[in-house]
């Protein structure tokens, strides 16, 4: 049985095509993906990023526990409201899921998972917090709507003014409580705006005012050129369990610094690294015509890789990828990737792609 | 979904027009375009290749995927929409006045075997 978020409705109204997402029912366009990409990165749009999962916990060992289970290190978070990106690993340094976790002290965070591994990351965190004094509580009382784009702020306040004197003063990847609210200034378009919490009661109201004030809603497709040209990583197709975030791109997520700390995963992080010849996931854009996509394979002459992720690029206005390539190959060089019964030429870059409405490459 | 009654169609979503000089032209039905969504990348078969009935000879890309486009029936690639391919988002503008390429039939009478519009409908309303 599919699961729906408070805005379905919303999204039948407004036009939306439905397609299931990691057994959710998500609009994956509201007529023309194309023009939800480009609305984001001109102007404003927002998602509905409900299906995702915020998790609180709460407890004297919260930040102990974290510190434990999460690659990236909560220590650094000192100042309340403030986020950070991290791969929770397994043991043997696969990465069981990327998420955010915000601070509001040492003892109280939030967690927002993926959708499609929600299920088994509250089971893993219940786990490892066995021994701790550590709660923690689901939160799918909550609905989260993403307004993204060059004017996101602006029009966000122009609905809901009231919000504007405790949310313009956020810097990037900084959070603040309002009300019953969480409002945070992240994103996954590589444009400004927020990401808000609100409790699933009023998320219609919300999504109207939002429209009201012009924001175009928009759909997972739209998302997922966004976040692709933004050089963001996608759980599940950019990485997953069989791979570790040294080579997915994520090594600047993984904090070593304190030799002190242990985190689930290291020992086997640092043994590969000892081994070398880490694979590399960078970009590619494709010199020939067509389309990449993932699974594609790619030939160098230091070796086989594989796209991982690839699209049209709609900033672009031509075809890109991610792809792990052997250790060794260097933005700037060019490669052959298969496409059918062809090789067609594309070239090796650093993501991102695009960045706050204009192409990087 | 609009259906023309003067074309003849497939399964697979493709219609077929009969011109005057004996071949016939071959394009995607508008259930198909609103299906891919926006097109964005069209492959077409060189002109001279000769293609079997359900052969796979021509790649529709939107931005989120590919799909194949299968010869309606047996013949020998005489035309590809190079207008088309140089702006294939003319395939969801308008999905009946871009062909996108041009067969001569190897056994004209094979043309009998494909759907008309009411036989499609019912293809497109169960899919």
């Amino acid at each position: 049985m599919p699961q729906r978020t408070p805005l379905y409705d919303a999204h039948l109204a407004a036009g939306a095509k439905i397609v299931d997402f990691a057994g959710w029912e998500m609009p994956i366009h509201y007529g023309s993906q194309l023009e939800e990409h480009h609305q984001v990165r001109r102007d404003a749009g927002m998602f509905d990023v409900s299906h995702m999962l915020a998790i609180d916990l709460a407890g004297c060992d919260a930040q102990g526990y974290l510190r434990r289970l999460l690659a990236n290190d909560v220590a650094k978070l000192t100042q309340p409201g403030k986020a950070l990106y991290s791969c929770m690993l397994k043991e043997d340094g696969g990465v069981i899921d990327d998420l955010i976790v915000y601070f509001f002290s040492p003892t109280r965070y939030r967690i927002v998972v993926n959708a499609g591994t929600a299920t088994k990351d509250v089971a893993w965190m219940q786990a490892q917090a066995a021994n701790a004094n550590v709660g923690l509580t689901p939160r799918r009382d909550l609905a989260m709507i993403a307004i993204q784009g060059p004017r996101a702020r602006e029009k966000f306040w122009l609905a809901f003014p009231d919000s504007r004197a405790v949310s313009e003063p956020l810097g990037v990847f900084q959070a603040t409580e309002w009300n019953d609210w969480l409002i945070a200034r992240t994103g996954y378009t590589g444009e400004d705006g927020f990401e808000i919490s609100v409790p699933a009661t009023q998320a219609i109201g919300v999504w109207q005012k939002l429209l009201d004030a012009g924001v175009k809603p928009a759909g997972l497709g739209a998302r997922d050129t966004l976040r692709l040209e933004a050089g963001m990583n996608l759980y599940g197709q950019d990485m997953d369990e069989t791979q570790n975030p040294l080579e997915s791109g994520l090594a600047w997520t993984v904090d070593f610094k304190d030799t002190n700390r242990d985190f689930i995963g290291k020992s086997a992080l640092v043994a590969r690294q000892q081994q070398g010849h880490l694979r590399q996931l960078l970009g590619l854009v494709l010199i020939d015509r067509g389309i990449l996509r993932a699974h594609q394979k790619v030939v160098t002459p230091l070796g086989e890789g594989e796209t991982t992720s690839g699209s049209f690029a709609p900033t672009l206005n031509q075809s890109i990828a991610f792809a792990r390539l052997p250790a060794g190959v260097q933005p700037g060089d060019e490669v052959q990737v298969a496409i059918r019964d062809k090789l067609l030429r594309a070239k090796v870059v650093k993501p991102p792609f695009a960045r706050n409405g204009k192409p990087l490459i | 979904m609009s259906i023309p009654a003067d074309l003849k169609y497939t399964k697979t979503h493709e219609w077929i027009k009969p011109e005057a000089d004996g071949t016939v032209s071959v394009g995607i039905t508008d259930h198909a375009q609103q299906a891919l969504g926006d097109i964005v990348f069209l492959e077409l078969p060189e002109p001279g290749r000769s293609v079997k009935a359900g052969e796979e000879c021509a790649v529709v890309e939107s931005v989120k995927a590919a799909s194949d486009i299968y010869a309606p029936v047996a013949g020998e690639v005489v035309a590809k929409n190079e207008e088309a391919s140089a702006a294939p988002e003319r395939v969801n503008q308008d999905c009946y006045a871009t062909w996108l390429f041009k067969l001569k039939p190897a056994n004209p009478a094979d043309l009998d075997g494909l759907l008309d519009a009411a036989a499609y409908a019912k293809v497109e309303a169960e899919s």
